[in-house]
């Protein structure tokens, strides 16, 4: 699905990502950890072709299709998706119609999706205007339904929600990655055989996220590259390594 | 600042007399041409409406009215049949005050609407008007009135046009507007010009106890230059108006306008919001609030994107408080679009000029105008047309 090859990023004049290999494969989620700093969201809005980004070597595959210097909306429209962290507050904008606009013309049933993360009664304000933290999140993930990607890129997904709402974000973002989302009014065959497709990339620190999801595997990032490929890679373990003994044994790996 | 002076407008290069078209009893046989060209300024000859009115050039053609207690007469027709209007023909409009003014006074008169709305009557449709121009180098002049008796509603769509294929003219046109105690008016005005039309109305409004004046102005495309700055006078105690405007400048145009509300009674409150976008035009936004009397209310607000190169926003504010105890404020802003918003839409697979036409329809809020929806979907799909390819 995802094939990233010795990729290297520059932000702001400095070298952030130095030499990142990772392919992830259709339907596994990957968890990617890492201390402040280290380059995890500047990887996550590499991947989805932000301006600021510039790869300065290196490359992006998906679906087997070189991506790196594609436009943003050309992903996108490939299908991969990302949850923001701190999304733009766009005036005039209701939810409703940026949800609708996440479709692409394809049917959804806006007010159905919008229940499934308590969300209806939020789709007549303009989007992200005054949102608290758990609002954020529930509003992307209300539009990454919508979008149905097969790529899904989420930056802490645990970050500013309180425990209720975890339990609510951990089951969406399962189903998201699940395809056991049915956003159309009526699936046809195509949409059946589309199922269980959806990758995942997801940033966390805490690892709540690990509760609710199948994922397969993970890597620290450090410093600009990923680490620990030989040390066990389940997410758990990784977690348990990390509180145990910090990022410093990243450095070890190095050597 | 030599740019934002008004073009002058030489009242000599325009034809005052002689284009008159015959009466149309039925405005639906209008050919398609002009149905569409009114339909786009919210005059739609085949829907349903309380009243229609419509000139073209220098006479009014159709007169009808569909709701007992709403009267729709050309102006001239209203002057002979209620002895000259004494109460309202040039009241609440000085004939010296300026020199557009003195010219549209002098002028022959070519028209405009009397519209009548009988104590206590309250209409849903909305009443239409248009005042349209068929020919090149045409000059019109047109006076209308608007009295809602107390405790009326109405909602009154003026679509100003010129047709297809007309290129220079200039219009001139005085309203004046009395709405009485406990009456409520709203008025929409959409322009659409030519390039090198030239537009001057001058618009008083008086509103009495507890009256409610709201005014939705919309001007998408290129015109050469529009100047106006219609006036609201909150004579009676508890009294409101609020102005909502929305003002696209392509290159070329130059649109000096503005709202003012005198606050001059206890309890009465204004509030003035414009949204502006030039695309290599020039915009002079003003808007003023003059608060007389206590206790009372005003809030100013004017907001104007500059896409692309070569525009102008001029944003003019103003607030004068003459009583202890008045409450004014305003917030104005000229900006861009932020690179942020367009790389979050272009996440969910916009394109840019999708993401950046989405940006910009939200910016402008129509939506809070409450527009009939066939209309709001016409100001849509004008501004989904914008060109802002050269946005960023
Ligand atoms: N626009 C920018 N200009 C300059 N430096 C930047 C810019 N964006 C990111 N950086 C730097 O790049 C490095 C990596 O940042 P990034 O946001 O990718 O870290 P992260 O791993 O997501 O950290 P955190 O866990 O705190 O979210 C940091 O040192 C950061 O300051
Ligand atoms: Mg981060």
């Amino acid at each position: 699905m995802l094939r990233i090859e010795n990729l290297h990023v520059r932000v702001g004049g400095k070298e952030v990502l130095r030499g990142i290999h990772l392919v992830i494969e259709e339907g596994e989620t990957f968890i990617l950890f890492g201390p402040n700093g280290s380059g995890k969201t500047t990887l996550l809005m590499t991947l989805m072709g932000f301006s600021g980004y510039e790869v300065t070597e290196g490359r992006i595959l998906f679906k087997g299709e070189d991506i790196t210097h594609l436009p943003t909306y050309e992903r996108a429209r490939r299908g991969i998706g990302m949850s923001f962290q701190r999304p733009p507050t766009i005036h005039g904008l209701s939810t409703r119609s940026l949800v609708q606009l996440c479709a692409r013309g394809r049917a959804v049933d806006v007010e159905a999706l919008a229940r499934r993360v308590h969300f209806e009664h939020f789709l007549d304000r303009d989007i992200n205007a005054g949102f608290s933290g758990g609002e954020i999140k529930r509003s992307e993930l209300l539009q990454l339904m919508a979008q149905e990607p097969s790529l899904v890129l989420f930056d802490e997904p645990e970050s500013g929600v309180d425990l209720e709402n975890m339990a609510l974000i951990g089951r969406t973002v399962r189903a998201l990655l699940d395809k056991t989302i049915d956003p159309s009014p009526e699936m046809s065959m195509r949409d059946l055989r589309r199922r269980n497709t959806t990758s995942g990339l997801i940033i966390t620190h805490t690892g709540y996220i690990l509760d609710y999801v199948n994922a397969d595997r993970g890597q620290v990032l450090y410093q600009g590259v990923l680490c620990c490929d030989t040390r066990p890679t389940r997410p758990r373990d990784i977690l348990d390594h990390i509180s145990k003994y910090g990022y410093k044994e990243c450095i070890r790996c190095f050597n | 600042m030599l740019q934002l002076k008004a073009p002058l407008v030489d009242l000599n290069s325009f034809v005052f007399r002689g284009k008159t078209s015959v009466p149309l009893e039925d405005p639906s046989a209008l050919d398609s041409t002009d149905k569409k060209q009114l339909r786009m300024v919210g005059v739609d000859v085949e829907s349903t409406r309380a009243g229609t009115f419509l000139q073209f050039d220098h006479a009014p053609v159709h007169c009808s009215s569909a709701r007992a207690g709403v009267e729709v007469l050309g102006i001239q027709q209203a002057l002979e049949r209620y002895a000259g209007l004494r109460e309202y023909f040039w009241r609440a409009i000085d004939p010296q005050a300026d020199e557009f003014t003195q010219a549209a006074f002098q002028e022959p008169l070519h028209g405009g609407y009397y519209i009548r709305v009988h104590p206590g009557v309250r209409v849903t449709e909305p009443v239409q008007t248009c005042l349209f121009i068929k020919g090149d180098g045409v000059g019109q002049n047109v006076h209308n009135i608007v009295v809602v008796e107390e405790g009326a509603e109405v909602h009154i769509i003026t679509g100003c046009a010129t047709a297809h294929g007309v290129n220079s003219a200039l219009h001139l046109g005085i309203s004046e507007f009395y709405i009485k105690r406990g009456a409520k008016l709203t008025f929409t005005m959409v322009h659409q010009w030519g390039k090198e039309v030239a537009v001057r109305p001058r618009t008083v409004g008086i509103v009495e106890e507890n009256g409610v004046f709201l005014s939705n102005y919309v001007l998408l495309k290129e015109v050469r230059s529009v100047q106006s700055y219609p006036t609201i006078f909150l004579n009676g105690p508890g009294a409101v108006a609020r102005f909502n405007s929305v003002i696209v400048a392509p290159k070329g145009s130059h649109v000096d306008t503005g709202n003012r509300i005198v606050l001059a009674a206890p309890g009465t409150r204004g509030e003035i919001v414009s949204r502006t976008i030039t695309i290599g035009g020039t915009i002079v936004a003003r808007g003023e609030i003059i608060g007389d009397a206590v206790p009372s209310r005003g809030h100013l607000e004017c907001k104007g994107l500059i896409l692309g190169e070569g525009g102008i926003i001029h944003a003019i504010p103003e607030l004068r408080g003459t009583r202890p105890g008045v409450e004014l404020s305003h917030e104005a802003a000229v900006g861009k679009i932020a690179q942020e918003a367009i790389e979050y839409l272009m996440a969910r697979g916009l394109d840019e000029e999708e993401a950046t036409a989405t940006i910009v329809r939200g910016f402008l809020n129509v939506e809070i105008m409450g527009l009939p929806q066939e209309l709001r979907e016409s100001i849509d799909a004008t501004i989904a047309t914008l060109d802002s390819a050269d946005a960023m």
